[in-house]
């Protein structure tokens, strides 16, 4: 019994002995080292560490814990339904009321305390409305030099029903995209039929008869070839030599010519 | 006396050692609270849609994004910005951003008649399903989380700057007060909440759409149905999904 208990610590003391003694000693240092490295691993490495990923999930809570600054406009419709139905009706209905407003969490938690801007500058409806050429076409813009300069906004375009003061002429009503493209060119006082042929039941069967657009350069020639009267400050060509075969709106957009201001 | 002294107060670093256990179970308690109550992050794979024609530059997003996180005010510190790019009949494209397009854009400096195209872009953080950035942070701070949000961690941050390097699209920056790298985080806190991101909820224009991308129906699954959609630097397989609608092939 003795022997037999004996004999594996002889044997391991054996094996130990026929490592080289620098080995020996080394390895104890090793050991340290294993045992520092782990212990300094699990000081190093922060405790939420690779829990879903090779990130602190502590972060997440961390992007979670700003505190919010808007509000949301279903929020403002709790109080503010009369409004907010009548917003819904006209074009502004796409904006937020924040938006323009600012941001309203702190006025829904305490709406005496904090008041919410009215932004009723003409600056501040331009920042949209301005004309810029990098603006999508058919987007209403003005040009707030010329577009009475001196009233505000507002007396003639309430924010939240913001038609136009008075109501779309004809061709308006369907082709507003148009409407409001021409009204940024040099063509803004010409009316729709002076260049489209519209017969009267293209309003019942819009798609069945189609206006038409114009078949000559004669009506374009009309202002801009050299040595006509009409239209002082146009641009003339030499109806001769310019365009071939083409007529003029094949190459010129006149709803909004490439030549503008 | 001493030995009082030293009864004592090791008496009462016990009594504050059973204080402190309760109050650190409280800890990760009152952390999940900010989310909202039952909201379950593999649910959701968030994304965003940009309609270019339907942007007019008037940069409510690029300041209602800087209140709402708390961006500095200063210029050349943004989470999401506009570009305008002018494209000229003959010579380089232009593009310009003064002060991000917060404060809108002033004329063009070109001359109508030498103006082939020109038109908005809207930019932030892609939030890409493979990120070169979260591939170089060394430490860990920045990462997708589980509902497929890039997010940075502010706290964890050591500053090196590699993921401003690693970024394709410039989405990132140094944020002077935090003293780490901040971006677009789709306002986490906010969609978490059911909430739509600041600059989502402020476009006057609806050109900025948010929803998400697996799940439907919701307004992201329907601007990608109906319309022809591009990402940003699609050669660099990083997968954006920030996905912009009738894009010019000049966007960088």
């Amino acid at each position: 019994m003795k022997t037999a208990k004996t004999k594996p610590t002889k044997w391991f003391s054996e094996k130990l002995k026929s490592i080289p003694q620098q080995i020996r000693s080394l390895s104890v240092l090793g050991i340290i080292f294993v045992v520092m490295f782990l212990f300094g691993r699990k000081l190093l490495i922060p405790k939420t560490f690779g829990e879903y990923g090779y990130y602190r999930s502590v972060a997440v809570d961390l992007n979670l814990a700003v505190p919010a600054r808007y509000a949301g406009q279903q929020v403002c419709a709790e109080c503010h339904d009369d409004i907010m139905a009548v917003k819904n009706q006209h074009p502004h209905r796409t904006i937020a009321c924040e938006a323009c407003h600012g941001p309203g969490l702190a006025h829904t938690e305490a709406p005496d305390e904090h008041e919410l801007l009215v932004p009723e500058e003409r600056e501040f409806c331009i920042s949209c409305h301005a004309y810029n050429p990098s603006r999508p076409r058919g987007f209403p813009q003005i040009d707030s030099q010329t577009h009475h300069p001196s009233q505000p906004c507002m007396e003639c375009h309430p924010p939240h029903a913001p038609t136009l003061p008075h109501s779309p002429g004809e061709c308006r009503a369907c082709h507003s995209q148009v409407a409001t493209t021409l009204e940024e060119s040099h063509h803004q006082f010409m009316s729709c039929t002076d260049c489209h042929q519209v017969v009267a039941e293209h309003k019942i069967h819009p798609r069945e008869h189609i206006p038409a657009l114009p078949q000559s350069r004669e009506l374009c020639a009309d202002c801009h070839a050299e040595g006509r009267e009409a239209a002082v400050d146009a641009p003339r060509i030499d109806m001769a030599t310019h365009g071939g075969n083409y007529v003029c709106w094949q190459c010129h957009y006149p709803h909004f010519p490439e030549v503008q201001r | 006396m001493t030995k009082n002294q030293t009864a004592q107060t090791r008496r009462e670093f016990l009594k504050r050692c059973l204080q402190i256990v309760p109050a650190a179970a409280l800890v990760p308690l009152s952390a999940q609270a900010f989310a909202a109550e039952g909201y379950d992050p593999t649910q959701h794979d968030y994304g965003m849609g940009i309609d270019v024609h339907k942007c007019i530059g008037c940069g409510l997003c690029v300041q209602a994004c800087k209140i709402e996180n708390q961006v500095p005010q200063q210029p050349f510190y943004f989470r999401t910005w506009i570009e305008r790019y002018t494209i000229p009949v003959e010579g380089e494209i232009l593009v310009d951003s003064p002060n991000g397009g917060s404060q809108g854009f002033p004329p063009n400096p070109l001359d109508p008649k030498e103006v082939m195209r020109t038109y908005f872009v809207p930019k932030l953080c892609n939030h890409c399903a493979k990120p070169p950035c979260v591939q170089v942070c060394p430490v860990g701070a920045t990462f997708v989380s589980r509902d497929g949000v890039v997010l940075m961690d502010p706290d964890y941050c050591i500053g090196c700057r590699y993921c401003i390097q690693a970024c394709p699209y410039g989405a990132r920056f140094m944020n002077p007060v935090t003293r780490a790298t901040d971006k677009c985080n789709f306002c986490y806190h906010r969609i978490t909440k059911g909430l739509l991101p600041a600059c989502v909820e402020v476009c006057p224009t609806q050109a900025r759409i948010f929803g998400e991308l697996t799940q439907r129906p919701n307004p992201l699954a329907r601007f990608r149905r109906v319309n022809k959609i591009q990402v940003l630097k699609p050669a660099l397989n990083t997968e954006p999904k920030v996905f912009y609608a009738n894009l010019d092939g000049e966007v960088r």
